[in-house]
Parts: structure tokens; sequence; C-alpha cells
């Protein structure tokens, strides 16, 4: 342990120890032409619709670092309560840690008061946290659940404003996704019908985005009961190999056989007992 | 960086002398890190958050403080800084990190969990301050 002579008791959160010479290292790289790597982004389709009894969440599956895919099966609806769910866009990490602290909030706040949370509670501890960090926590999510007062969906923004809204959509395929609801979108629709036009929204954002891909994932939240469908649906199957590129057996045929065996002088033969101690 | 919206913020903000520049709380400066320092960087913070964070409690306190005087009167806000100060007082002795529970249990932070319970924690700060100068620093001996 160092021992200081006289010293004031550090602070915990975010240390900036680091940015001064990050900027440092970056100006360098740039100067001789070279580039740091980019934080891990989620280019995203996610979703969201309010229907009759419930809300449907959706996301793709795919976390882009730059041009290429990270990770084809990425999971991004994360868990906030038992009864919130969480869609996240934006950079992975953040998106992760937002909903993780902020799950833990909440849990910490339904057993202070010892009722389910709502999810307006949920949408405002995220929104705080959020304006906080001036967006620099890159997370833009979409939030739903059913509380005592209903169902409830808001899309939260990085800097952290947030609509209240019956159908939202976020990240780079949110414009695909908002296209098929702004067509097909209706009030009051059966649970079937919410979950085929989330998966179709999400599949337009799979589709014609290139930061969206892979497979489609569904939550259905109604009261008292959570589906979490992952995957619902897979967008992209991988066709099947109609032909075989393998040579059969014997086809390059064998002229000649000749097998030579070793004859071995058995010299000395001893049994130990295995060290178990 | 923007230094002319930064200066607005400078203004605003009790302004704190550790930057980021003395890292490790060796007081040395160290080039590694922190590259070539100048004036310049010294004074103005690494990151556009810094100071907003640096600042973030005392600002909160001061915006719940007026607050509540419009609210309450005079009376609440001295009350409550009173509780304040006297629970600041509560503590182990100086080298050792405090829990800080009657403190947070004032300002309401004992059921919530932020960046700053998980990310760089004192509790688990691996460098202490030497008793004995502590312990005179905080008498005033020193």
């Amino acid at each position: 342990m160092a021992a200081v002579t006289v010293r004031a008791a550090p602070a915990g959160g975010f240390d900036f120890g680091n940015c001064r010479r990050n900027t440092l290292l970056e100006n360098e790289f740039v100067q001789k032409g070279h580039k740091l790597p980019a934080a891990r982004k989620t280019g995203t389709t996610i979703a969201g619709v309010v229907f009759k009894d419930g809300i449907v969440l959706g996301a793709d599956t795919r976390a882009t670092e730059g041009m290429v895919v990270a990770d084809k099966n990425c999971s991004k609806i994360h868990y906030i309560a038992p009864n919130v769910y969480c869609c996240g866009a934006g950079t992975a990490a953040d998106t992760e840690m937002t909903t993780q602290m902020i799950s833990s909030n909440m849990e910490l706040h339904s057993l202070s008061t010892g009722r389910l949370p709502r999810v307006a509670t949920a949408n405002r501890m995220l929104k705080q946290m959020l304006f906080r960090y001036q967006g620099y926590i890159g997370a833009a999510l979409v939030l739903g659940g059913v509380d005592c007062t209903g169902p409830h969906l808001y899309s939260i923004y990085p800097h952290g404003s947030t609509d209240k809204l019956p159908y939202v959509t976020m990240g780079s395929g949110s414009l695909a996704a908002m296209a098929v609801f702004e067509d097909r979108y209706r009030p009051d629709m059966e649970e079937e019908e919410a979950k085929q036009l989330v998966q179709d929204a999400i599949a337009s954002g799979i589709f014609n985005d290139l930061g969206s891909g892979s497979n489609i994932d569904l939550c259905v939240i109604t009261k008292n009961k959570v589906d979490y469908l992952r995957p619902h649906d897979v967008a992209n199957k991988k066709g099947v190999r109609t032909g075989k590129y393998k040579y059969k057996k014997g086809t390059t045929g064998v002229l000649s056989e000749k097998i030579t065996h070793f004859n071995l002088d058995l010299m000395d033969e001893s049994v130990q007992t295995m060290d178990i101690s | 960086m923007n230094t002319k919206a930064l200066s607005s913020q400078l203004k605003d903000s009790i302004p704190i002398a550790e930057l980021s520049t003395q890292y490790g709380g060796y007081g040395l400066q160290d080039t590694l890190r922190t590259g070539f320092t100048s004036v310049q960087s010294d004074l103005l913070p690494s990151h556009p958050l810094e100071l907003a964070e640096k600042n973030f409690q005392i600002n909160q306190e001061k915006v719940s403080f007026s607050t509540l005087r419009n609210i309450q009167g005079l009376h609440a806000p001295l009350k409550l800084q009173m509780e304040y100060r006297a629970a600041k007082q509560i503590q182990r002795l100086p080298f050792l990190q405090s829990s800080n529970i009657a403190l947070d249990t004032l300002r309401g932070n004992d059921e919530s969990i932020s960046f700053e319970d998980i990310l760089s924690d004192p509790a688990q700060c691996e460098m202490m301050g030497e008793p004995h100068m502590m312990m005179e620093h905080k008498l005033g001996l020193l």
C-alpha cells in the first residue's frame, strides 16, 4: 500500500484521468494517418407497440463495429423489472450498463415500497441519468411495461428526452420500422396481430438497413405475464448446400498394399501406486 | 474544445484546483499518461463532462436548497444544512474511508445505486494517507 503524506478521499464515479492522454494519442495518431478503434455500436432496429392488453417489444440481433458484424446473435431486449423490459440501441456497452443500473435501482425501489414498480419510474430514472451525462452515454432506448395503471411505452434518447407513444422505433433501422407502423398500426390490436406487426417492422429494418440483421427477438408483456421470445423468427436462414464436394471413398485406386509389423520385446514391467496426496 | 461555452460553465461552478492532470494522487506530473502540460491544459478540463461531474453534488444541493427555501422559507435549508454539517463530521479517523451512511440517508442516496457506487469506489481505493499526518492535517497542526 502506497503511503502519501496527506490525501483527500477520492470521489467515486467516472474517472477522467486518461482523457488528456487519449486526446494526445489521438492527435499523434491522426497526424500519422492512423485511426483509433471506435466503440462497438449496435446499428439497430428496435421497436415497440401497445396492443389491447399489453406491450410488444422487438429487436434485431446484430452488433456492428464499423463495417464489421461483431455479433450475429446479441440480445438487445434487457430486463428492467419483472413487468418492465427495455430495448437498447446505440453503444452496446452503454445500453447494457445503463439498463443494468436502472434495473438495480428499480429492484431497490420496489423493495423499499413493497410494490411492483411503475414504468414511469423507470422512464424518469433513465432520463435523469442520461441527461446528467449530456449524451456522452450513447444509449437510445425503447422502454415498455405493464403496471397497475396499464401498458406504457416510452422511447428515450441519449440526451435524456423521452416520448410516450403508442408505437415507437429506435436505432438506425427506425425509419424502415416506423414506415411499417405508420402503415399498419391501429389502436386496440389483438396480441397475435401486434406480434406480427412488430415482427414485420423489425424484418423491414433487417432487410433495408445495413446496421441491422440476423434474427428477430420479441418480448410480449401483458398483465401478470411476460413472454420473452428469443429468437422469435430467424429472418436470414442459412441455405443448405445441395451438392457434396468430398471425394467418395475409393476414388483413388489402391495398386498394392504391404503391412510391416514391428516385433517389440517386453523387457521389464512394474506397477506403481499413484501418489494422490 | 469550445472554450467560450466552457468559460460560462467555469464561472458558474466552484473552481476545483485539482483537475485530472495530477494523476494517481502523488502530486507528480505523469508525462506518460498526460503528455506535456501547459498552463491552458492545467486550467481547462480534459473532458466536457469533467467539471459538471466534479460539481454535480454541489450544484444539486444548491438547487434543492433554493427550492426548499422558496417553498418553506429560509429556516428549512438552514436546518438541513446544519444536519448535513453534523453528518459530515461523524466519520472514521481521517485516513480511513467513511461509509457516509448518515450523509447518504440525509441526501436520499442510501436506497439508490449509481455510477459513483460502482466506478472507482472510494472504499476500494488502494492508497491511503499516512495516519499521523492526516490526523495532524485534520486538527490543523500541519
